[in-house]
């Protein structure tokens, strides 16, 4: 019995160490950027001159371009690589599914265009597969990489261009639906009401609470709503305790967040790191070689 | 009258944990049955495709009778079948539908092998985009096919594991079958490698 055990958890391990082996599949990079290029084929200036290039098209028309290029995608297909970044990445926007992944596996030799959902329409395979072999081909088989994507990208762009797509959102606080903005006031009415009501009392506290809520609403949309919530800021903020009992504590922690929700919490999004914005995939492309 | 309170509340949880079980199962059965759409809708591009296909290469490889048959039989085979949701949790009908459309595949892997052998073939357009509207198809139906796969594993654990194998007992659900390797067996037996027909 206890050998039997003993061969067991050997073979168990030995399982382990084999699946191991069998699955080494290559790393999903995290996505900060536009372009991703593992293998440093391009230049500093091609880089940033395709991710001003995606920028300003997702700035305009809400769609996700990304472009990532990777050595190999060995022992896995190029085709299920991508998907699992495409998965990964979420390029596009949640609902309308408008992310492209261009992915270049350079020591494979074989490139892919992974559509979103949202696109198969505007980029059917048939065009993902010319892109591929009569737009990237050519100008790989010539060394040319920058060319190749450049010119993808450009294609795509002007396909995706034609599409009618919902408008991108042009800033987030003016986007912002009435439900987040509800729950926005109310949890920073709560932690800005705990903040100063420990340090000022109950009533001044509160009129400090409708003062910074209202001033934070008047710089995001206009001064007559910022008035309007300053004063009802102040309100709940006063009947608070009343609720909690006990519940204008001093938790000065608690209010330290609360004034860095409060302040900071509109500007969702920002701008130091990109990433996509919840597209789905659902293995529309083309693949080629060269 | 604490008592009575925390009886109440006991009472209340074991509820809802029953009741959280049988939500799960509605919840992951239509998950499971969305995504077996996803996978019919696939295979039902990929059989419309076909016709054209066949068309297309009769043009310029009239005498390759035999691959263009195999081709438009089984897909004679697969309009054929009635796929109801009942497939689903009849494994026999499962397997069936999965025997119809794995012939299909490999009808048609073996057509773009002998499509290989004509050049003019491989350059027309029509055959071009063909043949890139068949390779995403048969990509979507992976992706499709994985996630199927995903959704009946979900459901599966849920009508196996306790506590909510009881609720799955009451209520008749069983677990579902999925997708298997469709060439098992040709990929348990290694391939054979032959040097001597050199034309």
């Amino acid at each position: 019995m206890r050998y039997f055990k003993v061969g067991l958890l050997a073979l168990c391990a030995m399982l382990l160490l084999v699946s191991r082996m069998a699955f080494a599949l290559v790393d999903i990079p995290d996505v900060t950027a536009h372009v991703t290029d593992l293998t440093n084929t391009l230049t500093t200036q091609q880089q940033s001159a395709l991710e001003s290039k995606l920028a300003a098209f997702e700035a305009k028309k809400g769609s996700q371009i990304a472009v990532l290029i990777v050595s190999t995608t060995q022992p896995e297909d190029i085709a299920q690589y991508s998907m699992r970044v495409a998965e990964k990445w979420q390029l596009g926007r949640e609902k309308v599914d408008d992310g492209v992944l261009v992915l270049v596996a350079k020591d494979d030799r074989k490139m892919r265009i992974e559509v979103g959902y949202g696109l198969e329409g505007a980029i059917p395979d048939v065009y993902a597969k010319r892109i591929v072999s009569d737009v990237m081909r050519p100008r790989f088989k010539q060394g040319d990489y920058y060319g190749g994507i450049d010119a993808s990208v450009d294609t795509l762009i002007s396909i995706t261009d034609g599409e009618a797509l919902p408008a991108p959102e042009v800033n987030q606080s003016s986007q912002m639906s009435g439900d987040n903005a509800l729950a926005l006031f109310f949890v920073g009415t709560l932690f800005l009401t705990m903040f100063f009501h420990g340090i000022l009392g109950r009533f001044f506290g509160s009129a400090a609470t409708g003062g910074v809520m209202g001033g934070a609403a008047a710089l995001l949309a206009a001064t007559s709503t910022g008035i309007g919530v300053g004063i009802a800021a102040f309100l709940v903020s006063i009947i608070l305790p009343s609720i909690f009992t006990g519940g204008g504590g001093s938790r000065r922690s608690g209010g330290y967040y609360g004034g860095g929700t409060s302040s900071g919490g509109w500007s969702g999004g920002g701008s130091s790191s990109w990433g996509g914005s919840g597209g789905d995939f659902g293995g529309g492309g083309a693949s080629g070689d060269w | 009258m604490q008592k009575i309170i925390i009886k109440l509340f006991t009472a209340l949880l074991l509820l809802n944990l029953t009741a959280c079980g049988y939500n799960n199962f509605q919840t992951l059965d239509e998950g499971s049955k969305a995504a077996w759409s996803e996978v019919l809708n696939q295979y039902q591009r990929r059989a419309d495709l076909v016709p054209n296909l066949v068309n297309v290469v009769k043009g310029y490889a009239e005498h390759e009778k035999d691959v263009l048959t195999q081709v438009t039989e089984a897909r004679a085979k697969v309009g054929s079948m009635q796929v109801t949701p009942e497939v689903l949790n009849n494994p026999d009908a499962f397997a069936k539908f999965q025997a119809a459309q794995g012939e299909l595949s490999s009808a048609l892997s073996r057509l773009m092998v002998v499509a290989e052998n004509y050049p003019n073939l491989k350059a027309d357009q029509s055959f071009r985009d063909l043949q890139a509207q068949l390779e995403g198809t048969e990509n979507r139906i992976t992706v499709a096919r994985n996630r199927y796969i995903e959704t009946i594993k979900d459901y599966n654990i849920a009508v196996r594991s306790f506590p909510e194998n009881i609720t799955a007992m009451i209520f008749g659900y069983e677990a579902k079958p999925s997708f298997t390797v469709e060439n098992e067996k040709a990929i348990s037996t290694a391939p054979t490698v032959d040097f001597s027909d050199k034309k």
